[in-house]
């Protein structure tokens, strides 16, 4: 009897510690796209998606003080690009000084409610990669492969240049809140898209805290006749070389015919 | 109207870009020259990468040398012999101007010898013929006689060995000049990414002498091999021909040719070189002030591997 009392005991402590041990329930991230495939077709001029959400809570999230923040990355394809300076020498502007970047992504977008460093502390931003300033941009720097501090002229000139061309962005007011815990932002896509996959990184913070995150994704792609050209160019170079040569004398003979004056 | 490029991966006017062929064209068509040196600046400045722009407007000149050709042809103002000569050298010079493309492409200053070759070329060319063409207005508006070119013409290229009789041009000359001729031509275009008739036209004129009547036709059918073939090489080596883009521009770019013909011919010759000569010497000034000037922003990008 005191046996079966004991074990009884042990058994209610192991369930209570484990009950203990089990963390609250934090929050969850329930996301979606307006449009997961999107098609590149011949008349595409840029295109505006939208991402919403909503933060789903349980009783036994713990109650927050202030409000939730949100901070959403949309990455594109990645790619190798090499950013180049001038400099004046022997009285002509050349190109002296070039650094490359390894595997960035060819589109980056960042969205928040709010300034990052409003939304996070420095190093939680720098670790999480918020906004355009912490996001990873590799370098190969001499034998080395790293990031540099965002002042870096090359780095802010490279962040700069995209940013012009509407390939990188940062808008930290586009997020917004419908409801403390729904929430909406755009997602605008400039003409000259970069055709692939295009991840999207939600984070939620809570009191300078990151408690929840979520991914999604969305393809942009080229449909029907930009598919087949692509395609044909690419993998069958020499068929489609000499089909261009004879489209271009085919044009060039008609002509002659029908401005034949002779 | 808007229409997105499948390989450029931009969206372009149709319209802009066929006005852009046509404008070119009529150029091309007045001077009998394939006018890459304009069309490439251009395009690229309406936002295509540059090794896009190049690669495309070699068939586009394809297509309208080739419509010229065919007309030369009616005409019977090409000389075949001549052309195939020319074109031996042509080729080969093609094939090392790739070769050497690719290679400063590696290192890293392409951009800056196709920007100085283009200083170079078009202020010489430009500026020569420009010259010429006035004093040959100022010597008619004086009333004197032009006198024939012929004066000493038996310099020492005629006394070069391998001579060939070329029957349509009516001339006796060695093929070496003209291989060579091809060969720089050639090399010339596939570096800087132009048909090089602007150099070769007068190049036969004025050092070969061979008879304007078959000049313009003949150059025109080494503009057109080179161009085909540099084509093809494009399209096997970078994939980046965009035949709808070169569609557009050909439709534009022999149509413009036609009524630019028509228009050369009502001109007289020295109006046609000094206005010629301008056109050129403009493009080179533009080309050269873009070195000298601080640009507006010291920094660019590229995709490596992909633009030239």
């Amino acid at each position: 009897m005191t046996l079966r009392a004991a074990l009884a005991t042990v058994v209610a402590a192991v369930a209570l510690g484990a009950g203990a041990l089990t963390p609250a329930r934090a929050e969850r991230l329930i996301v979606s796209v307006s449009n997961h495939r999107v098609t590149v077709t011949p008349n595409y001029s840029g295109e505006e998606l939208v991402l919403f959400g909503s933060v789903e809570r349980d009783d036994k999230t713990p109650a927050r003080t202030g409000n939730y923040d949100l901070v959403v990355t949309v990455s594109g394809p990645r790619a190798d690009l090499v950013t180049r300076r001038k400099e004046r020498r022997f009285g002509i502007w050349i190109n002296t000084d070039s650094r490359q970047f390894l595997q960035v992504p060819a589109y980056l977008a960042v969205f928040a409610n709010r300034p990052i460093d409003a939304i996070a502390p420095p190093d939680l931003a720098r670790r999480q990669q918020l906004g355009l300033n912490n996001v990873l941009l590799t370098q190969r720097v001499g034998t080395d492969y790293a990031d540099v501090v965002a002042t870096d002229p090359f780095r802010s000139a490279f962040v700069r240049l995209r940013t012009e061309h509407g390939l990188y962005r940062e808008a930290t007011s586009a997020v917004t809140f419908l409801t403390p815990t729904l929430f909406r932002t755009g997602i605008p896509l400039p003409a000259e898209v970069p055709i692939g996959t295009y991840d999207i990184e939600i984070k939620l913070f809570a009191d300078g805290a990151l408690v929840a995150k979520s991914e999604t994704a969305f393809d942009i792609v080229k449909v029907g006749f930009e598919q087949f050209i692509a395609n044909a160019a690419r993998n069958h170079g020499f068929i489609y070389g000499v089909l261009t040569a004879a489209m271009a004398l085919m044009t060039g003979w008609m002509a002659s015919v029908v401005f034949r004056r002779d | 109207m808007q229409l997105y490029l499948p390989i450029a991966d931009i969206p372009v006017n149709v319209f802009l870009i066929l006005a852009m062929g046509a404008a070119v064209g009529f150029v091309s068509g007045m001077f009998g020259i394939g006018g890459g040196f304009l069309m490439t600046p251009l395009l690229i400045f309406v936002g295509i990468a540059p090794a896009v722009a190049v690669a495309s407007v070699a068939s586009h000149i394809a297509a309208s040398s080739f419509s010229g050709a065919l007309s030369y042809w009616r005409r019977r103002a090409i000389d075949p012999t001549l052309a195939l000569v020319l074109l031996s050298g042509g080729i080969v010079g093609t094939a090392l101007g790739v070769f050497v493309f690719t290679l400063l492409r590696n290192l890293g200053q392409l951009d800056l010898l196709i920007a100085l070759s283009y200083v170079i070329l078009l202020s010489t060319v430009g500026g020569l013929m420009f010259w010429e063409g006035l004093r040959a207005m100022l010597r008619i508006r004086r009333g004197e006689n032009i006198p024939l070119r012929r004066s000493g013409s038996h310099g020492w290229i005629h006394g070069l060995p391998l001579k060939m009789r070329f029957k349509r041009s009516k001339i006796y000359l060695s093929v070496i000049p003209i291989v060579v001729t091809g060969l720089v031509i050639g090399f010339i275009g596939a570096v800087m990414g132009i048909g090089g008739s602007f150099i070769l036209i007068p190049i036969m004129i004025y050092w070969l002498r061979i008879p304007t009547s078959t000049v313009i036709g003949t150059s025109m059918v080494l503009t057109l091999v080179t161009m085909v073939f540099a084509t093809l090489l494009h399209a096997v080596t970078n994939h980046l021909v965009d035949a709808v883009l070169a569609l557009i521009l050909m439709v534009g770019g022999v149509t413009g040719a036609q009524f630019g013909a028509r228009a050369g011919q009502k001109i007289r010759g020295e109006h046609l070189r000094l206005l010629l000569g301008l056109l050129i010497l403009a493009v080179g000034i533009r080309f050269a002030i873009e070195l000298v000037i601080r640009p507006e922003d010291l920094f660019t990008i590229r995709e490596t591997g992909g633009a030239g």
